[in-house]
C-alpha cells in the first residue's frame, strides 16, 4: 500500500500565540468513522472524539491512545487536592509556549484564563514568553514547567524550593511535574503530525 | 495485566512501597495506572504490528540517551538486549547517542512575529557506518526521534514523508510518534519525582 502525507496550504496559518479558538489539520490520513472497530472506539474513550481529526489519526494505535487519554484525564481533571486546575493549565500553557506549540498553547492558555479569571496575565505569558514576571506563585509554576521542558532536564531543588515557598505541598508539586511532563508528550504529537489552522469564520 | 509487573516509573525514580512519594502517587492512581499501561502498550504490546520490539527498544534507548539519564538508558538497553539485537546494533546506537547530543528545545517558527525567537540547533543524520548496522528504516526512525526530542517545532510533512519513504506505514508513524512523545513524558516524571523525593517535605 502506498501512503503519502496530506498536502496542506500554508496561507493563513496562525503564526503567533493566541487564546483564540484556532484549529488543527493533520499531515497523515486519520481513520474515517466507518473504519472504526470496537478497539478503536475503546481507544477514543469519549465517542465525541470521533469528530476530531487529531484523535482519529491517533486512533490508528488505539491501545496507547486509550492509556494516554486516561492519564491526561487524571492529571488535568482529577479535582482531589493538589494543584488547582487553573495552575495545571498554566503549566501546560508554559510548556507549550517553551516548545513552540501554537495550537496547544491556545487551548491551554484559554483554559488557564477560564479557571483563573486572569486572562491578561495569561496573555502576558503568550506575548512576553516564559521569562515573564507575573507574581511569585505563577512565576514559580512557569519556571518549574520550563525547567522540566528542557532536554536534558534543568529541573532541580531550586524549582522545588520556590514552589514550596509559594505554598505548594508535595501533591501540588507532583501535579506541576505531571502536567508539565504530559504537555511534553502532547506538544510533540501536535507539532509533528499536523499544523494549526485559522479560527473558523463567522 | 499482571499485578506483579513493577510500576516502571516507581522503579526508575526509586519510589519504594510505603514511601512518602508512593503516597503522593497513590493520590493520582488513574494517572499512575495508565502511565504504566502506556508503557506496556508501547514497549510490550500484544500485537507489535509494523514496529517490532527491537525497533521500540532501540528508539527508547536512543531517546533516553538524548536525555542523558544513565539509569533510564540502562533500563531500555536491558530491554533491547533481551530482543537479541546484533552487537553492532547496540554499538551503533551508543555511538549515535554521543554524536546526537544537543540542548533543546530549539527550532524555527513559521515566518512572522515569532521569527525573532527562532533558535538554531543541529539536525541529526545517522552516520554512514552506523546506518549500515542499523538499516535505513531504523535510521530514519532515530533521525525522527531526534527531531521530536530536541526541536519538535521544526517538524514538517517532509519529515513524515521520509519515514514513509523508509518503509514505515502511516499507522507505524503514529506508534513511533507516540513512543518518542511518551518517553518525553515518562523521563520527565521520573526525573521530577526523584528531585521531589529528595527534597525536604513541609507537608
Amino acid at each position: 500500500m502506498s501512503e503519502t502525507t496530506i498536502a496542506v496550504s500554508h496561507k493563513d496559518r496562525p503564526v503567533a500565540f493566541t487564546q483564540d479558538e484556532i484549529g488543527w489539520t493533520p499531515w497523515l490520513m486519520p481513520l474515517s468513522e466507518d473504519q472504526l472497530t470496537e478497539r478503536h472506539w475503546a481507544g477514543l474513550v469519549d465517542a465525541s472524539r470521533a469528530k476530531s481529526p487529531y484523535f482519529m489519526l491517533l486512533a490508528r494505535d488505539p491501545k496507547i491512545l486509550e492509556a494516554r487519554t486516561k492519564t491526561d484525564n487524571d492529571i488535568f481533571y482529577n479535582p482531589a487536592a493538589g494543584l488547582p486546575r487553573a495552575e495545571r493549565e498554566l503549566s501546560a500553557a508554559a510548556v507549550s509556549r517553551a516548545n513552540g506549540c501554537i495550537f496547544c498553547a491556545s487551548v491551554h492558555a484559554r483554559f488557564a484564563s477560564t479557571y483563573s479569571k486572569r486572562r491578561e496575565d495569561v496573555q502576558r505569558l503568550l506575548d512576553e514568553g516564559v521569562s515573564v514576571g507575573i507574581d511569585q506563585r505563577w512565576n514559580a509554576v512557569i519556571a518549574a514547567a520550563v525547567a522540566l521542558t528542557e532536554t536534558p532536564l534543568a529541573f532541580d531543588q531550586r524549582q522545588v524550593e520556590s514552589l514550596r515557598q509559594s505554598g505548594l505541598d508535595d501533591l501540588a508539586i507532583a501535579d506541576v511535574i505531571y502536567s508539565a511532563a504530559f504537555f511534553n508528550w502532547a506538544n510533540r504529537l501536535m507539532l509533528s503530525l499536523g499544523e494549526p489552522t485559522p479560527p473558523a469564520k463567522g | 495485566m499482571s499485578e506483579t509487573e513493577p510500576d516502571v516509573i516507581d522503579l526508575l525514580a526509586g519510589i519504594p512501597k510505603g514511601s512518602r512519594l508512593d503516597g503522593v502517587r497513590a493520590e493520582r492512581k488513574q494517572a499512575r495506572d495508565n502511565a504504566q499501561k502506556s508503557y506496556e502498550a508501547l514497549l510490550a504490546p500484544k500485537f507489535a504490528g509494523g514496529v517490532t520490539a527491537e525497533d521500540r527498544y532501540a528508539v527508547a534507548t536512543f531517546v533516553a540517551g538524548l536525555h542523558r539519564d544513565a539509569r533510564i538508558v540502562a533500563f531500555y538497553m536491558d530491554g533491547l538486549g533481551a530482543q537479541d539485537p546484533g552487537r553492532d546494533v547496540v554499538e551503533a546506537i551508543m555511538a549515535e547517542i554521543a554524536l546526537a547530543a544537543a540542548d533543546g528545545p530549539y527550532g524555527s517558527y513559521p515566518p512572522g512575529p515569532l521569527t525573532v525567537e527562532d533558535k538554531s540547533g543541529p539536525v541529526h543524520k545517522i552516520s554512514e557506518a552506523n546506518r549500515r548496522a542499523l538499516g535505513g528504516r531504523l535510521s530514519a526512525a532515530l533521525e525522527h526521534a531526534h527531531l521530536l526530542t530536541f526541536h519538535p517545532r521544526d517538524a514538517t510533512p517532509a519529515a513524515l514523508q521520509s519515514l514513509l519513504d523508509a518503509g514505515w506505514s502511516t499507522t507505524d508513524i503514529v506508534t513511533l510518534s507516540q513512543l518518542v512523545a511518551f518517553l518525553s513524558f515518562q523521563i520527565r516524571v521520573v526525573a521530577g519525582l526523584r528531585i521531589l523525593a529528595a527534597s525536604v517535605s513541609q507537608a
